[in-house]
């Protein structure tokens, strides 16, 4: 099979197409638009069959998405940022709806101040929603993680919707060579969607999900979605497992990256994550016994094999690309929940990096790597950093320094005016 | 790993350049990578692409901080440091630039570490940031400079970048691509493979602990003047409120009442008038009015209509004259 350039957009609306949805519930946001745009164009020009249909919100498009895949028809759809957000309520009833479905988010930072670039506190903020989590690397992995998806979306023993999470820029709008797999294997791979005795139809309305009185029925419902979602770690890893062996590309729950002999580790989430491997080699090529763990799957959490990962580390630098106001980073926390109790537990230090698409340096992983050997040597861990450097503060305060002058001369203005009016009086 | 970074405005094709390198790299049996980065998409304003290509995987990602090679399509960016042109150029990066002005100047005026050329053109034009295929000739010199992409890869990459443009954009294209590949014969080579960061001696992060700043410095109260008239969301319309006047009673004005973009105002005579610039065609007025007055017309259909009443119009005013 040949390679061919794709965006991580691209190799989204690829998986859909591989994975022959029937209908595709849109709305347009950046950095995830073009996903859309190119399964319409294909729509549009008979290139494959099913529906597309633009709602009028991304609270209305999850439910729509939601209410057809409880019809039994196979949904794909897309969002970021703030329309993740906007979407939010129906992101918990879909998925207490047991809806499977597939949706890809393209990480944005959140407002206040607007941003297009890419964090994950967008897909953090959907983090207890029901939804499963995968979260890419590659484009290459955008698009097999998607067809992954499906499989554990609609598994008998999960049977729940899941976000497939890319960054935005880095990876939706980055071209990379991408196999785009046989269509017949991968068809043959995804299988036939078996909706089960999920049976709603619009020629005959029933009510789904109707309200429960009492905490007992509810707490049932609720603890059988997270039983649902814990079972989806066995069913990922087969799943998996089974895509390794037909299309050779393999995706454990968490990518290990020369992390077996290692003293150290980086831990990290999505695309960046690989600027951290490029790390490990040059330390490595120095000596160092350093390596990287990457957690593909958020929910179900991977928290066995990130313990047999990283148990036996001397210390973890986990560079979260998020922030937890008044907490720090997500992702720290849920490491260190996973290690908690471990014989001779690694030390762990935390870094807050990377929030609206900043960038993480190379020197600046060098640096977080050199602070793990410092806090082994002191045998305690530095307290956790906010990655910034004096050079960024400089610029700021310049912008400050701009906003402040705009300000007064706004107020002068204003003062005038009125001195003005007075006069005129 | 090469590193190869393209600045230019909005329109003059620095995102179709990056594909059109990366490819020709990848026909070569590169491993590669290119994005383009923008703020807001408009035409003319700052955007750069870039590409990264190396034998092996590539694990970088992102801006790039170390170039080989910076290739600017408008000069007038050199000047703007948002734009970012001279960010991290160092001994080794060639800097090529699209401009009227010599090499030696901006070698003076800019005292980089690196080397200037500018980029070859075959005629002059007054204002070269308007050339034509500005993007494919940027591309052409660019893997001439690199040196070792062919130009049957140069020219296969363009035919499959371009192809949606049609065969005879794609041959103007071609031919333009092997005149800038020709012009920069004598530079053939000159851009050398960046090396690696070493983890040992790295410049080190001068990071700070972040102050605290109380809310009333801290806060993003940046205040900015009223835009959202500005901005004509009624291109954003598929469909079209038409109001028919012999319909509609004048009643309490339910259609502007409900317009959640307060497109419809009431002239004197108490008529509503839709304001196009504004309306973004939801549809509630339609939904809305009690006589139904108001009527649903597909944007194109409007728009075509517009059109041929505007020609009979002119076609009018000749008969008269
Ligand atoms: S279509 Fe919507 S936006 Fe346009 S005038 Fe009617 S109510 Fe207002
Ligand atoms: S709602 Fe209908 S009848 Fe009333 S003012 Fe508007 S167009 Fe006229």
């Amino acid at each position: 099979m040949t390679r061919q350039l794709l965006t991580g957009n691209g190799a989204a609306a690829w998986a859909a197409r591989l994975a022959k949805v029937d209908y595709v519930p849109a709305f347009p946001i950046t950095p995830q638009t073009e996903i859309i745009e190119t399964l319409s164009a294909w729509f549009d020009n008979g290139e494959i069959p099913g529906r597309m249909t633009t709602l009028e919100s991304e609270q209305s498009m999850i439910t729509a998405a939601g209410a057809a895949a409880i019809t039994g028809v196979r949904v794909f759809t897309a969002t970021s940022s703030q329309g993740l957000l906007y979407g939010m309520e129906m992101l918990y009833t879909v998925a207490g709806w047991r809806a499977p479905f597939v949706m890809i988010n393209v990480s944005r930072g959140l407002s206040a101040p607007l941003t297009l670039e890419p964090d994950h506190n967008d897909i953090l903020a959907a983090r207890d929603s029901g939804f499963l989590q995968i979260h890419c690397a590659t484009c290459q992995e955008v698009l097999d993680s998607t067809l992954i998806a499906y499989r554990l979306a609609e598994h008998e023993k999960v049977r729940l919707p899941v976000i497939v999470n890319q960054d935005g820029f880095y990876l939706s709008f980055t071209r990379e060579p991408v196999e785009i797999p046989d269509p017949a294997l991968a068809a043959r791979f995804v299988g036939q969607f078996d909706p089960e005795n999920t049976q709603l139809r619009a020629s005959a309305p029933t009510s789904q999900a109707v309200a429960v009185l009492g905490g007992s029925p509810y707490s049932y419902f609720r603890y059988e979605l997270h039983l649902a979602a814990q079972q989806a770690l066995d069913v990922y890893d087969e799943v998996a497992a089974e895509f390794a062996e037909q299309f050779g590309r393999d995706y454990s729950a968490i990518e290990s990256y020369r992390i077996d002999d290692a003293e150290f580790a980086f831990v990290m989430m999505g695309c960046f994550a690989t600027k951290a491997k490029e790390a490990v080699d040059r330390l490595r090529d120095i000596g160092w016994r350093i390596g990287l763990v990457r957690p593909r799957l958020l929910r179900p959490f991977p928290e066995q094999a990130l313990h047999d990962a990283l148990a036996d580390k001397k210390a973890i630098a986990i560079i979260d690309q998020n922030i937890s106001m008044g907490k720090g980073g997500v992702l720290h926390t849920e490491v260190a929940s996973a290690l908690y109790g471990a014989k001779a537990a690694p030390l762990l230090t935390s870094y807050i990096g990377g929030l609206g698409g900043r960038d993480i340096s190379q020197e600046e992983l060098f640096e977080i790597a050199n602070q793990l050997k410092q806090a082994v040597e002191k045998g305690s861990a530095p307290p956790p950093r906010l990655l910034y450097t004096a050079g960024e503060l400089r610029e700021m305060r310049k912008l400050q320094a701009i906003a402040h002058v705009e300000r007064q001369e706004l107020k002068l203005g204003e003062e005038s005016d009125n001195d003005q009016g007075e006069g005129n009086d | 790993m090469y590193r190869i970074r393209f600045h230019g405005r909005g329109g003059q094709g620095m995102k179709t350049a990056s594909r059109i390198l990366s490819n020709a790299f990848f026909l070569g049996g590169y491993e590669v990578q290119d994005a383009p980065r923008y703020g807001a998409e408009r035409r003319g304003a700052p955007i750069f692409a870039y590409v990264r290509a190396a034998k092996q995987p590539i694990n970088e990602r992102g801006i790039i901080n170390r170039p080989d090679l910076v290739i600017v399509a408008d000069d007038s960016l050199v000047a703007i440091p948002a734009a970012g042109v001279l960010q991290g150029i160092g001994p080794q990066t060639v800097l090529m630039i699209n401009s009227h002005e010599a090499a030696r100047t901006w070698e003076e005026r800019l005292n980089v570490p690196g080397q200037v050329l500018i980029l070859p053109v075959t005629e002059e034009v007054e204002d070269r940031a308007e050339l034509p295929f500005l993007g494919t000739t940027c591309a052409g010199a660019a893997a001439r400079l690199i040196g070792i992409i062919p130009l049957e890869h140069l020219q296969q990459a363009i035919r499959d970048e371009l192809a949606h443009l049609g065969t005879e954009i794609v041959e103007k294209n071609l031919q333009q691509a092997a005149e800038a590949y020709e012009l920069a014969a004598e530079y053939a080579g000159k851009v050398i493979e960046g090396t690696e960061i070493s983890a040992q001696d790295y410049a080190k992060p001068e990071w700070i602990d972040m102050p605290f700043e109380v809310a009333s410095i801290s806060a993003p109260t940046i205040h900015t003047g009223l835009t959202s008239e500005l901005a004509a969301t009624g291109t954003w319309r598929t469909m079209r409120p038409v109001i028919d006047y012999q319909l509609c009673n004048r009643c309490w004005w339910v259609c502007s009442e409900f317009c959640p973009d307060g497109a419809i105002t009431v002239d004197d005579e108490g008529y509503p008038q839709i304001d196009l610039d504004q309306c973004k065609g939801c549809m509630i007025c339609v939904a809305q009015c009690p006589p139904h007055a108001i009527e649903a017309v597909a944007e194109s259909v409007a728009q075509l209509a517009e059109a041929t009443e505007a020609t009979e119009a002119t076609e009018a005013v000749g008969d008269k004259s």
